[in-house]
């Protein structure tokens, strides 16, 4: 397992920057909204894997929750971490393609909504993670994601609603994508996916030496009391 | 004992607790009542443009007030170890999460019933829907609200800092719910849609979330 860590991180290089050139170079400039289409390739690999995190996250949180599973808790919190990150990129991408081609920088669209909605409830899961005391923290990390996860089918349908009432700015869909677009699109996926499982797997190897490392202090310092006394 | 009777018990004690110091129900007044006063004069609707916004200043000023009184729901019990007492006690989980979400409905019902005149009087409010529909929104809303408050004012107790967390673990998941009160008390306000989509829409995320609640209430109450 050791060894795979260099080859996936040679290969997510060799991948990102050949995604890059065929982003930049290789893929045909949109026709009516020109070079600033190119986001799109940064833009929807990055929300496709945030949400694969954020499902990762969701079923390991419901692992954790069945098994108590230390390993369980750590893929939950890494995805979650990194699926925030990632989701990031996608609301800021987002406006700096929205503002030239629809002219508004943001509107309470069906997916613009779910998406920010999502990245609040991860961030509030990041917030609790941070201030609740060590012992409890996987527990009531795993009880909010699945909560999260409840509420991410009433978000959807409210917005649904919202949205027939107050029609917004229509989004640039329905029409077809260019084959040699989709492939482009395709391999900064891939090379995407390869970054957040390599970030996520150095990620999860720092914090189980993290949590080796605090359970040995404790250890120590309860040998250390016993000496003294 | 059986669960209801515990659940009544509970409440009853509860009751009797905020009825001699009044501390929720005057802290979360005054709080609403300056929420009202200061959205009012910064913003000075005419009657029209209030029916408008209405739906959602009430709701924001419910939502905050409502926090005041989440916050102080289990702070009451770590006082002496009563809530290890709980722990340890065969007692069910869920008649004592039950006691307390009914608890808070109450303070939050009152607060709205004792706030609703003045938005009235403050934003010259006069209802051109169904007006019997409010108080099902008003019900349902409120449920929505103090079932997750409960619930996360029982997380956030365990957490450094907990009368800031209680919001933050509150608000992103009460969103649709947010969304679906204001929406229907402003379709039911100006009468110009239908608020029973809405109405639907916020009775689903009360049972959800009741369900989820009573699933893992005892889960977190047990943590450690």
């Amino acid at each position: 397992m050791k060894r795979a860590f260099p080859i996936l991180a040679v290969l997510t290089a060799v991948l990102l920057s050949y995604a890059l050139y065929q982003a930049l170079e290789v893929a045909p400039t949109e026709a009516t909204m020109g070079d600033v289409q190119r986001i799109f390739y940064y833009h929807v690999p990055s929300a496709w894997t945030a949400f694969l995190l954020f499902l990762t996250n969701f079923v390991a949180s419901v692992v954790y929750l069945i098994r108590r599973n230390t390993k369980a808790d750590i893929v939950a919190l890494v995805s979650a971490e990194v699926g925030v990150v990632f989701c990031t990129v996608v609301l800021v991408t987002g406006p700096i393609w929205a503002r030239p081609v629809w002219g508004i920088w943001w509107t309470w669209d069906l997916r613009l909504t779910l998406t920010l909605v999502l990245w609040l409830i991860y961030v509030s899961y990041l917030m609790l993670r941070r201030f609740s005391s060590s012992g409890q923290t996987p527990l009531m990390a795993a009880v909010l994601a699945v909560f999260g996860a409840l509420d991410v089918p009433l978000v959807y349908f409210s917005i649904w609603y919202f949205r027939t009432q107050h029609p917004s700015p229509v989004i640039g869909g329905g029409g077809s994508l260019d084959p040699r677009m989709g492939r482009v699109l395709l391999i900064n996926w891939a090379a995407f996916l390869c970054f957040a499982v390599l970030v996520c797997w150095s990620r999860y190897r720092v914090e189980r030496l993290q949590r080796e490392v605090e359970e040995t202090q404790a250890l120590e310092g309860l040998l250390e009391s016993r000496g003294a006394r | 004992m059986t669960t209801s009777s515990l659940t009544r018990a509970t409440l009853a004690k509860d009751l009797r607790l905020e009825w001699r110091s009044k501390d929720a129900i005057n802290s979360m007044l005054f709080f609403a009542l300056l929420v009202v006063v200061i959205f009012s004069f910064s913003f000075n609707p005419t009657a029209e443009e209030s029916r408008q916004i209405a739906g959602g200043l009430v709701w924001v000023a419910f939502l905050f007030a409502a926090v005041v009184a989440l916050n102080q729901t289990w702070a009451r019990e770590l006082r002496n170890q009563v809530l290890d007492a709980y722990r340890v006690s065969p007692a069910p989980a869920n008649s004592l999460f039950l006691a307390k979400a009914f608890g808070n409905f109450i303070f939050v019902a009152v607060l709205e019933a004792l706030m609703t005149p003045l938005f009235i009087v403050f934003y010259n409010l006069r209802a051109l829907g169904p007006t019997w529909q409010l108080p099902v929104v008003a019900a349902l809303g409120t449920w929505a609200l103090v079932v997750n408050g409960t619930f996360f004012a029982a997380m956030s107790i365990r957490t450094r800092s907990r009368e800031i967390m209680l919001p933050l673990l509150l608000f992103p998941i009460s969103i649709p719910a947010v969304l679906a009160m204001v929406e229907a008390t402003s379709a039911i306000l100006s009468g110009e849609y239908s608020a029973r989509p809405w109405i639907a829409l916020l009775a689903t995320y009360d049972v959800v979330f009741t369900t989820g609640c009573l699933l893992l209430f005892e889960t977190v109450l047990d943590a450690e």
